[in-house]
């Protein structure tokens, strides 16, 4: 090995982009598969410079789909696995994002959200896919949603992705945008032992005893790996505790989906992080993600000045979605406001935790996130 | 007096719990993956470090039943999937077993890259020339003029070329057999699990449920038939002239070569970035 640090601990002036593959090297991923795409691309060069140098896979595929599937493969075959893309690779990926799910891979999707549909806005912000990030594989199941407000949290934050998807074996997404992406900031990387490193549970029995989807108390299975002797087998049908097909049984479909929910909604707690500001007396709360979060921390801030008693609630966990919170918020407040870059599409889960309270959309599309005067305008409007 | 044998030699290849299989009787696909687990045998393979990877179709129940780390993956990605495996652990023997399309219609773009990149991957395509699980509907395989259930007029698109198409694309092992040749079809298995690169075998199989009684071959036995009377070994003769139609289906081995392949390639490259690492 050589000199290559893994972990850059030290203060550094880095992009989004490169913070994330920062982290995603120091949470130990050592395989990434990509396909170029603006504005996630750079996560992919940076990544291609620094694996070689530490052990580590890189791989440019023929597309995203190709990229998930192998993204699968690694994380099977025993690798900490990565790839990422932005919202029309994002689109192709959720067939095997499905797979992912059902088969309980852990793996990280880093989507850097760009203006859609389709070709859209390539070098422009969006956060228009939330809910895709949610729904946009067949089926039902859960996944893990983090949404980044700064260049540190692209970091912070795609370690905790990894961390997150090897506790549940879940495909764990990180809902980045343009503007967290390639803006440029101060990223603090700590010590190699100071950061916290979670690696899936491993079987402790013989081969013989194992089933491969047979889940523990946490409703998480055991996870071996291809080549370590357990000779198991995994598929996208349904299937039973031993990863056999069970393709017209009601009962197998109930117990599996139910579970693949479950792990993920009864552990909901466990998962959910968000940061509240000022909410104790507020009356008006702005409910922001992504860099939006940062406008609306400032037009909270300025509201506070202005004697309006203005809070913040930023869930940093998108999915599973902070219900009890936005629920506590709304209790005291007048209205909810929700500044989001799309036509409205968060708001609808806002609205559906606050119950009765009235909530507010900001809409914006297009070149540059809401400013805090334009929020601060809204807290304004609904004070009186 | 011998004594009874309690299990057939060849079982402890197979998984017992999945059985029995859901291949249609005369259908061709017991008949490849009996010779895939024979080659198993033959070559004393480590079972612990093979992974078998299926996409979807009739084949891609071929994962579940070797008795190996095995994944069934979607429709088309078998290739895609095998090569994060093979990437992340070049000591695994990772072969995929699919079906013609599944890797040549939704996974076409994959089959190419894969052979282009000459990652060490071992593809092995059962071609029953049209879609047998899904109901018999028109594929990359079918034969001008056939008859599915989504040409009922007979098929106006022109097939591929397997053998021609994977010998373009790079790969560095390309051999053609039948159902009916069984032991050559073994050999080629025992070559393809011994190359180091990017290898392909395609092997033409019988399909009378769905697609042999619309073209009048309505039983394994007439498809079997055709196979013998029409298949001709013609080993490393231009794969682009290898066809396939009611008079002749030409068989044998096309390519046979050694190149560098993409872990090689890629595990060199590390190295020599960690030396001049150590250097600088």
């Amino acid at each position: 090995m050589t000199g290559e640090k893994t972990v850059l601990t030290g203060v550094h002036f880095m992009s989004g982009d490169i913070a994330c593959a920062e982290g995603a090297i120091a949470a130990g991923c050592r395989f990434f598969a990509g396909y170029p795409i603006t504005p996630a691309t750079e996560i992919a060069e940076h990544i291609a410079a620094r694996m070689p140098k530490i052990g580590g896979i890189y791989i440019q595929m023929e597309d995203e789909i190709a990229s998930i599937a192998a993204v699968i493969g690694a994380s099977y075959a025993g690798l900490k696995a990565m790839t990422a893309t932005s919202g029309p690779g994002f689109s192709l990926m959720q067939e095997n994002i499905g797979l992912a799910a059902m088969t309980e891979a852990p793996c990280v999707i880093v989507d850097v959200m760009r203006g859609g549909p389709s070709t859209g806005q390539p070098t422009l912000p969006g956060q228009q896919d939330v809910m895709q990030a949610k729904w946009g594989s067949h089926g039902d199941y859960e996944i893990i949603a983090l949404a980044p407000s700064s260049a540190q949290e692209m970091f912070d934050l795609t370690i905790e992705a990894f961390n997150l998807a090897e506790t549940y074996r879940v495909p764990t997404l990180v809902m980045a945008d343009e503007v967290v992406a390639h803006m440029w900031e101060k990223v603090v990387i700590p010590p190699a032992e100071e950061i916290r490193i979670v690696n899936r549970k491993k079987p402790d029995m013989p081969p013989e005893k194992y089933m491969p989807f047979m889940p523990d108390d946490d409703l998480v299975p055991p996870m071996a790996c291809f080549g370590e002797g357990f000779r198991f087998h995994a598929t996208g049908l349904t299937h039973d505790e031993y990863g056999y097909p069970r393709t017209q049984s009601s009962e197998a479909q109930m117990r599996l989906v139910q579970r693949l929910c479950d792990k993920i909604r009864k552990n909901a707690d466990k998962i959910i992080r968000v940061e509240e500001q000022m909410l104790d007396d507020a009356e008006i709360v702005v409910f922001a993600y992504g860099i939006v979060a940062r406008a609306a921390l400032s037009a909270v801030k300025k509201a506070r000045q202005q004697g309006i008693k203005a809070g913040l609630v930023r869930p940093i966990t998108l999915w599973p979605f902070p219900e009890k919170h936005v629920a506590r918020a709304a209790e005291k407040a007048k209205a909810i406001i929700v500044p989001e870059m799309n036509c409205g599409q968060m708001v609808r889960e806002v609205e559906r935790a606050a119950k009765g309270t009235h909530v507010y959309h900001i809409p914006k599309l297009g070149e540059e996130p809401h400013t805090p005067m334009e929020i601060l305008e809204f807290i304004r409007r609904h004070s009186k | 007096m011998t004594e009874a044998v309690e299990q057939h030699p060849l079982s402890k290849y197979l998984r017992a719990a999945m059985m029995p299989h859901i291949w249609c009787s005369g259908c061709g696909n017991g008949i490849i993956l009996n010779a895939f687990i024979q080659a198993l045998d033959e070559l004393q393979i480590n079972l612990d470090k093979l992974v078998v990877v299926s996409g979807i179709g009739c084949i891609g129940r071929a994962a579940g039943y070797t008795n190996v780390d095995s994944f069934h993956t979607t429709h088309g990605r078998p290739i895609a999937f095998a090569t994060g495996v093979k990437l992340a652990n070049p000591e695994l023997e990772v072969v995929v077993i699919s079906g013609d399309g599944d890797l040549f219609a939704i996974g076409g773009n994959h089959f190419i890259h894969a052979a282009r990149r000459n990652i060490g991957i071992k593809v092995i395509c059962a071609n029953n020339f049209n879609y047998g699980m899904t109901g018999g509907q028109v594929g990359p395989t079918t034969p001008l003029e056939a008859f599915t259930t989504t040409t009922p007029y007979g098929n106006i698109e022109h097939p591929f070329n397997l053998v021609h198409l994977a010998a373009a694309a790079g790969a560095t092992y390309v051999a053609r057999w039948t159902t009916l040749h069984v032991r050559m079809l073994t050999m080629s298995i025992k070559k393809l699990l011994q190359r180091k690169g990017f290898s392909f075998i395609e092997v033409i199989s019988p399909c009378p449920e769905i697609y042999g009684r619309r073209n009048r071959m309505r039983t394994g036995l007439e498809m079997m038939e055709w196979f013998k009377k029409t298949a001709v070994i013609a080993n490393f003769s231009d794969p682009a002239k290898a066809e396939i139609n009611l008079e002749r289906i030409v068989v044998g081995e096309f390519v046979d070569v050694q190149k560098p392949t993409y872990e090689e390639l890629l595990h060199n490259k590390m190295a020599q970035i960690m030396k001049e690492g150590e250097e600088g």
